[in-house]
């Protein structure tokens, strides 16, 4: 983690988008009129779907909807990483380099991603990508995984990334889930313990007395 | 109750006590830092651990009540120890943490000498730290004109913030980041707008927020500290001079529960460096249309003979900042000459000289805590007296306060009900025909408070009996619950004991100075006017003052005073509350005390005043006027059973021109504000703000 600002290039202004602005006004409904800075984490989220990255402005403009002062969400903006607070490109890259991950592979996703897009949170130049490393995805199972647009990238090799970020710049839309066709986080190659069938069929069963029991018929 | 033991020490504390004020009761010592009396409970710098019997590790004691301690097994009292070698370690512990961010850079510091840090480190640290690692380094911040940043030495406590939004009324001040990137910061680093914006100066327990205009000036050992009381406005708040030599470096807030609690305003803090400037310092004589420095002798003698004429052609004037000392000097020596025309109302407020409640904050600043209705009448408190403005606040925080205003809508930094801006809405309260009406009357402490707007205007006697009309109709004078909820509120810290001596006899001062342009008068005695339009040219104008403001450059004759650092002065503030403050320095150059000046000028005019000394004046002026001898005393509701509000002012017809704060700018009110470069500096900050506000409202 590092100190987090403000970007230097701001818009000139935000507005959330009319169907933005019913999910806002949805979530300010769940608040009592007093209370609606409860709010603001929704809110900041919503405007980073709209925008990509939340902007002064856009702190602004939400604070004033819900009536606090604006330097109480700009602490909540800077205190949580998940919310960007730089530009960010059409299609974010958030590679997991956290130690399973790190071990299974996400060094060499990273080294792609300098190597293709740029040092983290640099837009390309035609504004379709940027990248960032994020902590812990939770999906360790299927370690390295890389999180584009919320969906789960899992089981990547360089060669993954670097055909995934293909057919996105060439506007096709990929397929989440395993790079490897592994179903779910099921274990690779096929299932490899527990296979005796006479577990599941009954057949491994012993009686047992159950010494509290009561004599039957009692 | 609740029975605890400190150390031992069995003390019986009210339940809702924390363990820190459990421990204070019993008398042993807590270090903190972002424990602060008049904040909410942060409990994040963790310096004040203590162990609990039963608690499996150290608890903060200023976030634990002692209503949660449980009570042994036979219920013995809860017991708490601060000396243990546990509690010592965790202090070392603590301090080592706080240590390990902070710089090492104690002797370019301003906080150096008065730090709660170093003093702490040194009673409750260890020797050294352990930390070989790079320390954080964090940007400066630009906080404003007045208070300057080194924020690589902030320690997190949060006071700062929590100033800024809960006394302040202003949340500007923040958090950002988390962890060990956690920065304070205004939002975009614009300057706090509030008017009591540098006490966070003094709330800083570090070196991080430190006074800008004071920076590498002084270490506090090499000051002469003087207790006083400031007079940029009239609510007396108690100050701290501290000079060296002849030059007053800072002012600090003095406690007083019952003024100023441990605030001051901005003015108060930062407009003593007005005192080195404009300062006048050797009397002056205008020949030929040009002001001439000259000899006291001269001085003297051109003011004796212009005041030696026809006394029904003279007349006098007190200023804002004049002292209760001066103004008896001169009230003297004008009864001794039959000059019969004087004023201390240069603003033009139609107040009567008597009865004292008439002109008195009469529910005291401390009252307000109490009232659980306000009406406040073409007054802005917010610049006119912040730190009244705060303890309505605080009232407001506390509990249901319902305030009205009546006047020029503004932020005041609490919610309230604008009731209306002409007096038109107060006639219309005084007839009964509001909603609020019903709750003034039904408040059990409800309170009016009557700015100097809303009185000096044409039409202000007429305002002044509309509403005390609606005081008497409302029932807010209830002599025998004691309280007396019609306040006056002033401006100027020489009005109270101006009325309060009866300087207001004759013309007033706008009558004064249309005389003198039509050439019924002759002379005109200014004690300190800077405030309003003065004569053209023709009668001849004596000024007694401190500062080259417009009183000076109209002056015929200027005879140099002492500002109110420089002279063991009475002031009075809006409560009717008799102070004294007391001279930090001496006055610049040949200037003398103003009383001094009136008994020289009274034994050129061979009337001597009967007095010597300031002990004999001050002996004269309290058998004179018996209220100045109740030191501290604020009257509040006393000789209310004889206080009818009905009667004040006038009958007559009142115009629909709005109500509104006599001050249009805070920084700017007095010869010594305007003087100032930091108030200069403020005033410039302010205005850039409230063009900012007015385009993003367009």
């Amino acid at each position: 983690m590092s100190v987090r600002r403000l970007a230097s290039n701001q818009p000139s202004s935000f507005a959330f988008s009319a169907d933005m602005l019913e999910k806002a006004r949805w979530w300010m409904a769940k608040y009592p009129e007093t209370r609606l800075q409860s709010a603001v984490i929704p809110l900041l989220w919503l405007a980073q779907e709209q925008e990509g990255w939340v902007s002064e402005p856009a702190i602004r403009a939400i604070a004033e909807m819900l009536g606090m002062p604006v330097i109480r969400a700009l602490e909540v903006a800077t205190f949580y990483t998940m919310f960007r607070l730089h530009p960010v490109g059409k299609h974010h890259l958030q590679i997991c380099g956290t130690t399973p991950c790190m071990l299974r592979g996400a060094e060499e996703l990273k080294a792609l991603c300098k190597g293709r897009i740029g040092p983290a949170f640099q837009v390309t130049q035609d504004g379709l990508f940027s990248w960032e490393e994020v902590e812990c995805l939770g999906a360790c199972v299927n370690a390295p995984v890389a999180a584009i647009h919320d969906y789960y990238h899992e089981d990547l090799t360089a060669q993954d990334l670097e055909g995934l970020m293909d057919r996105l710049a060439a506007g096709e839309t990929v397929q989440p889930g395993s790079a490897r066709g592994r179903q779910r986080s099921a274990p690779e190659g096929g299932t490899a313990v527990l296979t005796d069938k006479s577990l599941y069929d009954g057949s491994l069963a012993v009686p047992v007395a159950l010494p509290n029991r009561p004599a039957s018929g009692s | 109750m609740a029975k605890i033991l400190v150390d031992g020490v069995e003390v019986d504390v009210p339940a809702e006590y924390t363990l820190l004020q459990a421990c204070e009761a019993a008398g042993a010592e807590i270090p903190r830092f972002c424990y602060h009396e008049r904040l909410s409970i942060a409990g994040n710098c963790r310096m004040c651990l203590v162990e609990l019997k039963g608690a499996p590790k150290p608890v903060a004691s200023c976030a634990w009540g002692v209503r949660d301690c449980r009570s042994g097994p036979n219920g013995e009292p809860p017991e708490v120890f601060t000396k243990t070698p546990l509690v010592k370690k965790a202090r070392e512990g603590v301090m080592e943490f706080l240590l390990i961010n902070h710089p090492l850079d104690c002797p370019i510091c301003d906080q150096g000498g008065e730090c709660d840090l170093q003093d702490q480190s040194m009673a409750y640290g260890r020797s050294g730290a352990r930390f070989e690692e790079n320390k954080r380094a964090v940007e400066e911040k630009d906080m404003g004109p007045l208070v300057k940043t080194v924020m690589t030495r902030c320690i997190q406590c949060t006071r700062c913030v929590r100033f800024a939004a809960e006394v302040a009324g202003a949340p500007e001040i923040g958090a950002t980041g988390r962890g060990e990137d956690m920065e304070i910061t205004t939002y975009l680093e614009q300057a706090l707008s509030s008017e009591l914006s540098a006490n966070v100066i003094d709330l800083c327990p570090v070196g991080a927020l430190t006074s800008k205009p004071y920076a590498f000036n002084a270490r506090p050992w090499e000051l002469k500290k003087t207790e006083s009381v400031d007079v940029m406005d009239a609510v007396g708040a108690n100050i701290r001079i501290d000079a060296r030599g002849s030059e007053v470096l800072r002012v600090l807030p003095r406690l007083n529960e019952e003024i100023n609690e441990e605030w001051i305003s901005d003015k108060t803090r930062f407009a003593e460096d007005g005192l080195k400037r404009q300062r006048l310092d050797r009397p002056f004589v205008r020949r030929a249309g040009k002001l001439t420095a000259t000899t006291w002798d001269e001085a003297l003698t051109a003011a004796a003979k212009a005041l030696s004429g026809d006394p029904a052609r003279i007349g006098a004037l007190a200023g804002d900042l004049a002292c209760a000392e001066s103004m008896k000097a001169a009230l003297d020596l004008m009864a001794a000459l039959g000059v019969a025309n004087l004023d201390c109302r240069v603003d033009g407020a139609k107040l009567p000289p008597g009865p004292r409640p008439a002109y008195l904050f009469n529910t005291t600043i401390m009252g307000v805590e109490d009232a659980d209705a306000v009406l406040l009448v073409g007054t802005n408190p917010r610049i006119e007296a912040p730190l009244i403005n705060a303890r309505i606040r605080k009232a407001w925080l506390r509990k249901p306060l319902a305030v009205g205003v009546i006047g020029e809508p503004a932020d005041l930094t609490y919610r309230y009900e604008h009731l209306g801006a002409s007096p038109a809405a107060l006639a219309d309260l005084a007839a009964g025909r509001s909603a609020f009406f019903d709750i003034l009357k039904n408040a059990r402490r409800p309170m009016i408070v009557l700015g100097q707007g809303a009185l000096a205007r044409d039409d202000g006697a007429q305002v002044l009996r509309l509403a005390g009309r609606l005081a008497a109709a409302a029932g807010v004078v209830k002599p025998d619950e004691g309280w007396n909820g019609f306040n006056v509120l002033h401006t100027a810290a020489a009005r109270v004991a101006g009325l309060d001596l009866g300087f207001a006899v004759g013309l007033t001062a706008a009558q004064q100075i249309m005389a003198a342009n039509t050439g019924h008068l002759d002379t005109l005695l200014l004690l300190g006017v800077d405030e309003m339009e003065l004569p053209r040219a023709g009668a001849t104008v004596i000024y007694i003052g401190s500062h080259g403001d417009r009183g000076a450059h109209r002056a015929d004759i200027i005879l140099p005073g002492a500002a109110y650092t420089e002279k063991h002065a009475t002031w009075v503030n809006t409560e009717g509350r008799v102070q004294y403050g007391r001279r930090a320095a001496f006055p610049k150059g040949e200037a003398r005390d103003d009383w001094a000046i009136l008994r020289a000028l009274s034994d050129r005019l061979g009337k001597t005043l009967p007095y010597n000394d300031l002990q004999s004046l001050r002996a004269k002026m309290m058998a004179d006027h018996p209220s100045f001898a109740g030191i501290d005393y604020a009257p509040g509701a006393q000789g209310s059973e004889r206080f009818d509000p009905a009667s004040l002012g006038e009958d007559g017809p009142v115009t629909a021109a709005p109500l509104r704060s006599p001050i249009e700018d805070f920084y700017l009110t007095n010869p010594i504000a305007r003087a100032s470069a930091t108030m200069a500096a403020c005033s410039e900050a302010a205005s850039a703000r409230r063009a900012v506000h007015r385009v993003a409202a367009e």
